[in-house]
């Protein structure tokens, strides 16, 4: 940039707005998981510690849980279903909505308490995360007593069991880090809706607001056993997709994971919903609304330090617009704040682990081993302690790069061009994944045309990363199968 | 940064000769998603300004203010008690910075002007048939000569939304350059584009290049007379466009929102909206202006509480 961009921010500098991190409550020191009701340490005493992302300080100390936990937890949860499935559905939506209000009143405890566990900016889980986390289960609140009315084609009459169809019974649910008490709303509302009963596993760095969660329903009064929470670290999840006495699995992590879950469970006839890894296109066409596809692309990979399974992490962009669009996008990143994901003004907070920060840097190293050129604004400070990576440019990389086939799952955008639609289609499908696509045009007809031919679980049209209760979600080809959300989600938990 | 000649956005070159060329350029520029922007402009709104960076905007917002009274029941009697309070805006704090211009009729630029000597705020006389704008152009440039002639150093017109929406580029770009003809160059020229009566966001950034290539020195949201005033998305387009308009032809042109900005915190959210899009260059009054009256009083009473710690109450800033 030359004199004329003389800056952003130089002036005007925001001091420091940091949420007392108080508000989060108190956090145990040692935290057991819940079992039917109760807290209790794992079996064989064994614990596991989970740090703050952003300053390496241990928060607590959690139960590290075993088979013989799992064991423990998938008993409660059968125990607990025939009385829970038996429940008219007006009474199961009572706990739901009772749920979703306690969340609501607590929100900006659950936002701090995410935040510190997580590394995301407070205000992502504050705006974000917790507002769509009760909308969850509002919304599967409603469907509780209209489940007959979920499946097309299929009147009440005709269900000789009676007005409702099934639930499928005890549920193992496996989710992530990136969004661990939203990943819990997806699995757990609609499972409860249904008339399952549940036993969830949170992801080794990311239990707290997990069990958190289990305080609130005991708030609500929901009765013991219906929801098991047992943390723990990769075995743990091991041991619960391979439990032989669930109904259902359900996983949202990497691709890899979700295969090994996959063989555990073929043959078994235990139902498996997956939802995996991706590599979403953003597609800029030259008539797009620029100024806001280029907040779309920025909301698409920096979300969430672009660890989000459907993040736009390649952007496809007309060529006549590239200089424009790259021109435009450095000077917004220039303006990204980076750093204590607790101050008020953070937009990129700090990367959930160590380990997913080896990950995100050597997939970087890869891309300048191959020959893209690599851009972060020059300005952006890290912090010196905790897991930071600045965001990210990739330009001039080739579709065999590995920052455009793999999954980087962190603030890295690799940028190619294209110059007719039919190359933007191409290209946006030629990869391995399908969970997510973005279509940037000022031009109604296009839109629905190139996201009709996007082979992509969700194509979003002039936005990126909208989500809401009521739509479903799920991937194409390795990006997994099964919905989540929305009247297509509610069947992975009936029995029809 | 550099343009390339076969850059889309080359701005073409005056003097244009009909409605389609314009037409062409105005509705080749990049279009508005408005749910994108309003999202935008609600996120910026979303930034937390405390402790150093308050007093900073506090103060910063003071001197950008255009403190207005445009009443037909305005009295020279008034207009110097407004001008009284520009001079010492706040007479518990003789650090006080004091608002850019006091903004009236043109029949009250002369009392203004003269109420106003030795102090550096400025003189805006809204003219050409504000608010409406419904009058001959003969008229119309007799009333902006009018207001210059009384000494006014800032002139605030309002374009012909009429002619804007039927689509007569030309006849809007030729009206604006000869107010500008009629007014520069002693006076600055801001081109009100009256947003609530253009309705779509594609239009106001239409009326926004319109205006700059007419030669605005500022372009200014609304009359304030009309239902739909300043918004922050509305005014967040407009910094889009500035900023675009000197990446392509290195002039930089002002923003003003005008109308409905009443609070401290609403003025700083609007300063987010600066910082955040055009930058440090347009952080000045130089640059951009509030069009407001009440908004001073509610600044006052802020920067009180972060001298004191603790609000005063509305008495205790003055009233005019």
């Amino acid at each position: 940039m030359d004199g004329m961009d003389a800056g952003m921010g130089k002036l005007f500098e925001y001091a420091p707005a940091p949420e007392n991190p108080a508000a989060a409550g108190e956090i145990a020191a040692s935290q057991g998981m819940f079992v039917d009701g109760e807290f209790a340490p794992a079996a064989d005493g064994r614990v596991f510690g989970t740090l703050n992302p952003a300053t390496e300080e241990q928060l607590a100390e959690v139960a590290l849980g075993g088979e013989a936990d799992v064991d423990r937890a998938v008993r409660a949860a059968r125990a607990a279903l025939p009385s829970w499935a038996a429940l008219p559905g007006a009474e199961r939506a009572k706990y739901l909505f009772r749920i979703a209000r306690i969340l609501q009143e607590r929100s900006r405890e659950l936002a701090v308490l995410e935040t510190l566990d997580n590394g995301k900016p407070i205000r992502e889980s504050r705006d974000v995360d917790l507002p769509l986390v009760a909308q969850h289960f509002f919304y599967h609140a409603g469907w509780a007593d209209k489940l007959a009315y979920a499946c097309p084609g299929r009147s009440p009459q005709s269900d000789r069991s009676g007005p409702d169809p099934r639930p499928v019974g005890v549920c193992g649910q496996i989710i992530p880090w990136n969004f661990p008490l939203m990943m819990l709303a997806w699995k757990v509302a609609p499972a409860l809706a249904c008339g399952n009963t549940v036993v969830l596993k949170p992801a080794e760095t990311t239990p707290l607001t997990a069990l958190r969660f289990a305080e609130v329903c005991r708030q609500a009064g929901l009765p013991r056993g219906v929801v098991n929470i047992v943390t723990g670290d990769g075995g743990t999840g091991a041991a619960l997709a391979g439990h032989p006495d669930l109904d259902k699995v359900a996983f949202t992590g990497s691709t890899e994971v979700g295969r090994e879950i996959a063989r555990t469970l073929a043959g078994t006839g235990r139902r498996l919903s997956l939802e995996l890894g991706g590599k979403g296109a953003n597609i800029v066409f030259d008539d797009a609304p620029l100024d806001q596809a280029i907040e779309g692309i920025v909301d698409g990979i920096f979300f969430n330090q672009g660890q989000v399974c459907c993040a736009g992490s390649r952007l496809l962009v007309q060529e006549s617009v590239e200089e424009e669009v790259l021109t435009a996008l450095r000077r917004r990143m220039a303006t990204l704040r980076v750093g204590d994901p607790l101050d008020k003004n953070t937009d990129v907070g700090a990367v959930n682990s160590a380990a997913q920060l080896a990950r995100i840097e050597e997939l970087a190293a890869a891309g300048e081993a191959e020959g893209a050129e690599r851009w972060t604004d020059a300005g952006c400070e890290l912090p010196r302690q905790g897991y930071w990576f600045a965001p990210t440019l990739f330009t001039g990389v080739g579709q065999s790069a590995r920052i455009v086939r793999e999954e980087v799952f962190g603030p890295v955008l690799a940028v190619q061009t294209f110059r007719t639609p039919d190359e933007a289609v191409q290209k946006a499908n030629n990869t391995p994944y399908g969970l997510s696509a973005g279509v940037w045009t000022s031009d109604g007809a296009r839109a629905l045309d190139v996201s009709g031919r996007l082979r992509a679980g969700v194509v979003w049209a002039n936005t990126f990363n909208r989500f809401d209760a009521a739509s479903p979600f799920g991937g194409f080809k390795e990006s997994g199968y099964g919905r989540e959300g929305g009247r297509q989600g509610l069947k992975e938990y009936l029995s029809v | 940064m550099s343009r390339s000649g076969t850059n889309p956005r080359a701005v073409p070159r005056e003097p244009f000769a009909t409605d389609a060329e314009l037409r062409r350029f105005l509705h080749g520029l990049p279009g508005v998603d408005a749910v994108g922007l309003a999202a935008r402009a609600a996120a910026l709104g979303t930034r937390s300004i405390k402790t150093t960076a308050k007093a900073f905007a506090l103060d910063l917002a003071v001197s950008m203010i255009d403190l207005t009274t445009l009443e037909g029941a305005d009295t020279p009697g008034k207009v110097r008690s407004l001008c009284g309070k520009a001079r010492l805006p706040d007479p518990s704090d003789p650090q006080c910075p004091r608002p850019a211009a006091v903004c009236v009729y043109p029949d009250l630029a002369a009392t203004a002007k003269r109420a106003l000597a030795g102090t550096g705020v400025k003189v805006a006389a809204v003219a050409t048939a504000f608010p409406s704008g419904r009058a001959d152009l003969d008229v119309r440039l007799a009333d902006a000569r009018a207001a210059v002639a009384a000494g006014a150093d800032e002139v605030d017109m309002v374009i012909d939304r009429g002619a804007f929406l039927a689509g007569r580029y030309l006849e809007v770009f030729e009206q604006i350059r000869r107010v500008r003809e009629a007014v520069a160059p002693q006076a600055h020229l801001k081109v009100i584009l009256e947003t609530g009566e253009l309705l779509t966001y594609d239009a106001v950034r239409r009326a926004s290049w319109l205006a700059m290539l007419a030669g605005a020195d500022f372009i200014k949201t609304s009359t304030g007379k009309t239902g739909v005033n300043a918004t922050p998305p509305v005014t967040l387009l407009m910094l889009q466009a500035v900023r675009d308009f000197r990446e392509a032809t290195g002039r930089q042109v002002g923003v003003k929102p005008a109308g409905g900005i009443r609070t401290a915190k609403d003025a700083l959210k609007y300063l987010v909206l600066v910082n955040e899009t055009a930058g440090d260059d347009w952080l000045s009054p130089e640059w951009f202006r509030f069009g407001a009256s009440s908004l001073l009083n509610d600044l006052l009473m802020q920067r009180q509480k972060m001298a004191t710690g603790a609000y005063s109450g509305p008495d205790y800033v003055t009233v005019d």
